[in-house]
């Protein structure tokens, strides 16, 4: 569960104020809004990449408004994947596995499993810079679930993508959150991605919530 | 038209280089080589400007970092305080120095340590200008580096220092690359600072440009420009294995 109690966030020049919601275990959640309107201040403050102004974040029983992010566990997908340049997939894939200081063994039937569930299989050996984004964005989920996250946070994720390649990723998703017992934030401008993925969706306004609807 | 501009430049330092050669006979080369004085300073310019690269890449990328990942007050302040080593004429970046050991805390250094005129006043002149380049060099490569991927390993279970070591540095590798051969090639050219902080005594704090200088002031034309054709060698190898060595597929 993620609970934001009266957040007030910078941004910019213009402050985010008293922002209020809860998301529930395991669902998907869809923050929508325009350019400009916070909702990737808010994911990045939700992962701790950003310092709260004022008010409280909970994830489950536990107030991590202070906390550095690596202590958060929570998975986090960019919008372009942010592929670690220098390593290969698999190393892409295992790196939070190796920082955990687990053994090898482990980290490649993790990877191999990962692997598996995304179906970029025949990528592990190659460099990042050569893949596709819809490659790249599979193998930036893959690092992101890697470490067993509760929590997936998704910005603009198939925002770069072309419309196949869009719908693949759509289903990909859609699977993921069938199968996994995960609680995801997705941002996005899309309407249809909204409307096929989400359980919820919060829609932002100038920098507050302006909409809670709950799709059915 | 542009072509004619732009080549003119490329041409011109070609010329001028033509022109040292045309000056020079390889039996003056050989001389130069064979002098016990030019030996000594190329062995003592070749280990000063190593070990002041060193120190400069030691400083530049702590400072380099910091500058571009950290926001903090005054910091326009410091980003011009970095900037005066190259702005300063090189000779007043000497006579401060010799300045600076003429005060109590440098006086209270020299009683334990002699720096000024001796080998140890030759490297800190040239790691005051060579630095500033580094540093420079440095702060632009990871500015140009987004933090994008720094982030992501943050949720990843990385520290700040974890995911500098980690993701930062390897995509830094060319500027570093950069950073190293700048500071080695400034501190190979650096002379007013050396003549007035370190002096021009033979075999004891002659670098490379001082040959030049003392060979010339004798009126050793030839001699001088053998010396000088060894540092355009030596400095254009270092740049040739820069952009040798460079991985054109990562960082900047």
């Amino acid at each position: 569960m993620i609970k934001a109690i009266s957040l007030h966030i910078e941004q910019g020049n213009f402050l985010l104020s008293n922002l209020n919601f809860e998301i529930m275990k395991g669902e998907y959640v869809v923050f929508m809004g325009k350019t400009g309107c916070g909702k990737t201040t808010v994911l990045e403050a939700i992962c701790g990449l950003r310092s709260l102004f004022s008010g409280e974040i909970w994830l489950n029983i536990k107030n991590v408004s202070k906390d550095v992010p690596a202590k958060r566990e929570i998975g986090y997908v960019p919008q372009d994947g942010a592929l670690f340049k220098t390593m290969s997939v698999k190393k892409n894939i295992g790196f939070a596995l190796k920082i955990r200081k687990w053994n090898q063994h482990h980290i490649d039937e993790r990877t191999e499993e990962l692997a598996n569930l995304l179906g970029i299989n025949h990528l592990l050996d190659r460099n990042v810079h050569d893949l596709s984004g819809g490659e790249k964005q599979r193998v930036a989920l893959a690092r992101a679930l890697s470490f067993y996250p509760e929590i997936l946070c998704l910005d603009e994720p198939l925002s770069a993508l072309d419309e196949s390649t869009k719908e693949d990723m759509m289903r990909l998703l859609d699977t993921l959150k069938q199968n996994l017992e995960i609680t995801v934030i997705h941002v996005t401008h899309s309407n249809t991605e909204a409307l096929k993925l989400a359980d919820r969706i919060l829609y932002f306004e100038n920098g507050s919530i302006k909409e809670n609807i709950q799709v059915i | 038209m542009m072509g004619v501009i732009a080549s003119t430049y490329v041409i011109l330092i070609v010329a001028m280089i033509l022109a040292d050669l045309s000056y020079t006979t390889p039996h003056h080369i050989l001389e130069a080589f064979k002098s016990r004085e030019i030996q000594y300073a190329i062995k003592l310019s070749l280990i000063t400007c190593t070990i002041t690269m060193v120190l400069s890449l030691l400083v530049a990328i702590p400072l380099g970092y910091f500058m571009a990942r950290f926001e903090f007050r005054f910091k326009k302040v410091i980003d011009a305080v970095l900037d005066i080593p190259i702005v300063l004429p090189p000779l007043v970046i000497g006579l401060s120095l010799l300045i600076l050991f003429q005060t109590a805390p440098g006086r209270f250094i020299e009683s334990h340590m002699r720096i000024t005129y001796t080998v140890y006043s030759v490297v800190i002149a040239q790691f005051m200008v060579a630095c500033a380049f580094a540093v420079r060099t440095m702060y632009v490569t990871f500015v140009q580096i987004d933090n994008r991927q720094e982030q992501v390993a943050l949720t990843l279970g990385c520290n700040q220092k974890q995911a500098f070591f980690n993701i930062l540095l390897p995509q830094a590798k060319n500027g570093i690359l950069t950073a190293a051969s700048l500071a080695w090639a400034r501190a190979l050219g650096e002379f007013g600072p050396i003549l007035i902080f370190s002096g021009a005594t033979r075999m004891r704090t002659e670098v490379l440009p001082t040959t030049v200088f003392l060979e010339m002031s004798v009126g050793n034309i030839e001699a001088a420009v053998a010396v000088s054709l060894i540092m355009i060698a030596s400095g254009f190898a270092v740049l040739m294995i820069v952009r040798l060595f460079g991985d054109k597929n990562v960082g900047v």
